[in-house]
């Protein structure tokens, strides 16, 4: 188990880095290839020619690539200053570099909204495991009963329809005609309550994409599971109706539920992208889109490094509880 | 009753009349079965796996239920067991109808939940395949833990002591260690052990074993058969043997019920099942038995033809469209008139339109000489 886990987090690791040096090589390189200043790029709107040959020095834009490689590794582990003579920008490390833009730290934004599409992401996905789990398994048990149609007519508008349909329609009648939320996102340290009314619509939205899809699942392997050998053996030990469904079929069920997790943590970024815009939530996937919006180029690298390690962390996470789950994984 | 303390026997020697006919009172055997029915409705129509099936069976006896596959052996058993009836979740129900008297209880019309306490406690089953019988999930030690404190008031600890034991009895080596062990790390052998270890757990009074050595290679079937044969000396409990093969009980029965169709075509002493058929089936049956006192590549003569529709049973003899005597008996009564079971001696019955003497004749001169 142990050594699995090693060499899971290698492999994550490796993955980060090409995923960095990609990401650097599409905002470094690439743009002089194609003709243009990357100083320029980096410099947004700015078009004094005295500033951006100012951030090509700081940026040490004439460098040799792999030297530009390893400052902006360095500055991640170690931090780094973007010097130009006399004029020094501190970076402290984690370093994901400096907006000259808007003249900002990229780490303290990113910190400021990884919280929110944390949270966002986090009660979303457990509302729709437990929601989609569970209607899956009273709709497989209730199988041909209006209950079950009901629920996988439900299920199958939930996959079909757009997060920015739904969105719009939730906030549209709970927000704009029920008046049930109101104000700004707050942080959970700071007022549970107003974080709590905010998110709720939006994690209702997210999850309702995704618990439709799980519904679906669970029904169909549930199904699939009770016809087996070994729950008619569960049956003859005496045991109840309820232990053999709680215990046996549900331990079968949640592995399939699991590999389905682990494919969708990583796409959730985009719905959760959709679903900040829509509720204005100061997320990950607003501030992406903000950040393209003002081309501020250091910005997106940043928003882009901490999307792939949460790709990244989130398959780690699911991979490994895949092995508890599955005792057959663990030697593999 | 009947002729139990005449011939010593004590199970399938009674004919319908003899089983006591449904709503009689209850009977002295441990186990009987009385004109069970089990049908299931589907679209293509009643499916009768079981229809009217009655045999008894005590403590210490085991009987053979042998017949080809399709025949309603598993329904048999499970009907037995209640487990039709256990989570047929949207599906059709089954149509069981009959009586199962265990042990002086009738279960088929008894509060589901009663019956759900005996399962595993005094009645308890084997399958044919372990690897898919077993929760792929649990450990082996976990499950048989488990099937102990179903019905033992018990913490785990003295309850894995117990289920160290019983793989140890089973012969499971260095049984301390793979209680722990997953039903993938054993091999089909060990699994069917750690199945029987299950079973017998809470020393059942009545142990079912449906197809037990199917999945398992020759030489491992032996041993699963030999485990069997001890483990019914030394817990003395009521034992059924399911299995399409005669061979396999041949060393393990008292008695053997042969099915067809869903139904008994006959039954009797092991010894005269072996020794004087008197069932065109069981003779085929006899035939197609690979027996290791012969030359291996002597062919086998298998029955002809494929089993019969359970929705729309051959008239008459069911077995007549594959039985190569069936324009023998006069008048053409096998097509169209079903036989009874008919007792031929004393606790040995057969269901056929054929006279005795000419079954015993034909027996006799005819298939016996080429076995
Ligand atoms: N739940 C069910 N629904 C419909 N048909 C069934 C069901 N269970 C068993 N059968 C049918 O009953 C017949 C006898 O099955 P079974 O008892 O398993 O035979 P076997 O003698 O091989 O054990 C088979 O034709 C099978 O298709
Ligand atoms: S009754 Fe006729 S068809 Fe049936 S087994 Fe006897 S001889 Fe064959
Ligand atoms: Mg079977």
């Amino acid at each position: 188990m142990l050594a699995y886990v090693i060499r899971r987090l290698f492999a994550v690791a490796m993955m980060l880095m090409v995923v960095t040096l990609t990401t650097f090589v599409i905002f470094f390189v690439l743009p002089k290839w194609a003709g243009s200043d990357p100083a320029y790029l980096f410099a947004g709107k700015q078009t004094d020619p005295a500033a951006i040959e100012g951030i090509r020095q700081k940026l040490g834009l004439s460098d040799p690539v792999l030297v530009q490689f390893w400052n902006f590794l360095q500055g991640l582990v170690a931090g780094r200053e973007y010097t130009n003579g006399a004029d020094v920008t501190k970076c402290p490390a984690p370093c994901f570099g400096y907006s000259f833009r808007t003249e900002q730290e990229v780490w303290p934004q990113l910190t400021e909204a990884i919280p929110v599409t944390l949270s966002l992401a986090a009660g979303a996905c457990v509302l729709w495991v437990v929601g989609g789990v569970a209607a899956g398994v009273v709709s497989a048990l209730r199988r041909g009963t209006l209950w079950d149609r009901a629920a996988m007519t439900v299920a199958l508008a939930g996959v079909s329809l757009p997060i920015y349909f739904t969105g719009l329609i939730a906030l549209a009648v709970f927000s704009y005609q029920l008046d049930w939320i109101s104000g700004e996102y707050a942080p959970v340290e700071e007022d549970p309550a107003q974080w709590f009314q905010t998110l709720l619509l939006p994690w209702i939205t997210l999850a309702l994409l995704y618990a439709a899809m799980y519904a679906r699942l669970t029904r169909a392997t549930m199904l699939e599971i009770m016809g087996e050998d070994y729950i008619r053996t569960a049956r003859a030990k005496g045991l109840k109706e309820r232990v053999v469904i709680g215990r046996h079929a549900m331990r079968s069920t949640w592995t399939p539920v699991l590999t389905l997790l682990g494919l969708d943590l990583g796409a959730l970024l985009g719905g959760a992208v959709l679903t900040e815009s829509t509720y204005s939530l100061p997320g990950l996937g607003r501030l992406a889109i903000d950040s393209i919006e003002g081309k501020d180029l250091p910005l997106i690298l940043g928003v882009t490094l901490i999307a792939a390690l949460f790709i990244c962390v989130a398959n780690l996470v699911v991979d490994l509880l895949y092995a508890v789950v599955d005792p057959r994984v663990r030697i593999g | 009753m009947n002729s139990l303390g005449s011939t010593g026997r004590a199970s399938v020697e009674s004919a319908p009349g003899e089983v006591a006919a449904a709503g009689s009172p209850p009977p002295t055997a441990f186990l009987e079965v009385r004109d069970l029915r089990v049908h299931f409705p589907t679209d293509d129509g009643l499916v009768k796996s079981v229809d009217g099936l009655s045999f008894r069976l005590e403590k210490g006896r085991t009987l053979g239920i042998v017949g080809e596959s399709g025949s309603g052996k598993s329904v048999t058993s499970l009907g037995i067991m209640g487990l039709h009836t256990a989570g047929q979740y949207g599906r059709r129900k089954a149509q069981i109808s009959g009586e199962v008297w265990l042990d002086g209880r009738e279960l088929l019309a008894a509060d589901p939940d009663e019956v759900r306490r005996l399962r595993g406690r005094e009645m308890a089953m084997i399958f044919q395949d372990p690897l898919s019988a077993l929760h792929p999930y649990y450990t082996i030690g976990r499950q048989i833990v488990e099937a102990y404190r179903v019905h033992h008031d018990t913490d785990k600890k003295s309850a894995r002591k117990r289920a160290i034991e019983l793989l140890d009895r089973v012969g499971i080596p260095q049984p301390d260690q793979r209680v722990d062990s997953y039903p993938h790390e054993f091999s089909g052998g060990m699994r069917q052990r750690a199945m029987i270890a299950m079973a017998l757990v809470n020393n059942p009074e009545l142990l079912i074993a449906d197809e037990p050595t199917t999945a398992l290679d020759v030489t491992v079937q032996a041993q699963i058969l030999d485990l069997i044969r001890d483990l019914q000396k030394e817990f003395g409990s009521a034992v059924i043997v399911i299995t399409h093969d005669l061979g396999v009980v041949a060393e393990l029965a008292d008695d053997i019920l042969v099915m067809y169709g869903g139904r008994c075509v006959e039954r009797g002493p092991a010894e005269q099942i072996f020794y004087e058929p008197q069932h065109p089936y069981t003779w085929g049956l006899l035939g197609s038995m690979p027996r290791i006192d012969r030359d291996q590549t002597e062919r086998l003569i298998p029955v002809k033809g494929s089993p019969p529709s359970l929705i729309n049973l051959p008239e008459g003899c069911a077995f007549h469209p594959r039985c190569p005597y069936a324009d023998v008996p006069k008048g053409h009564v096998t097509r169209t008139v079903r036989p009874e079971l008919q007792q031929v001696v004393s606790g040995h019955f057969s269901a056929c339109h054929l006279p005795q003497e000419q079954r015993t004749r034909i027996w006799t001169e005819e298939i016996a000489p080429r076995l």
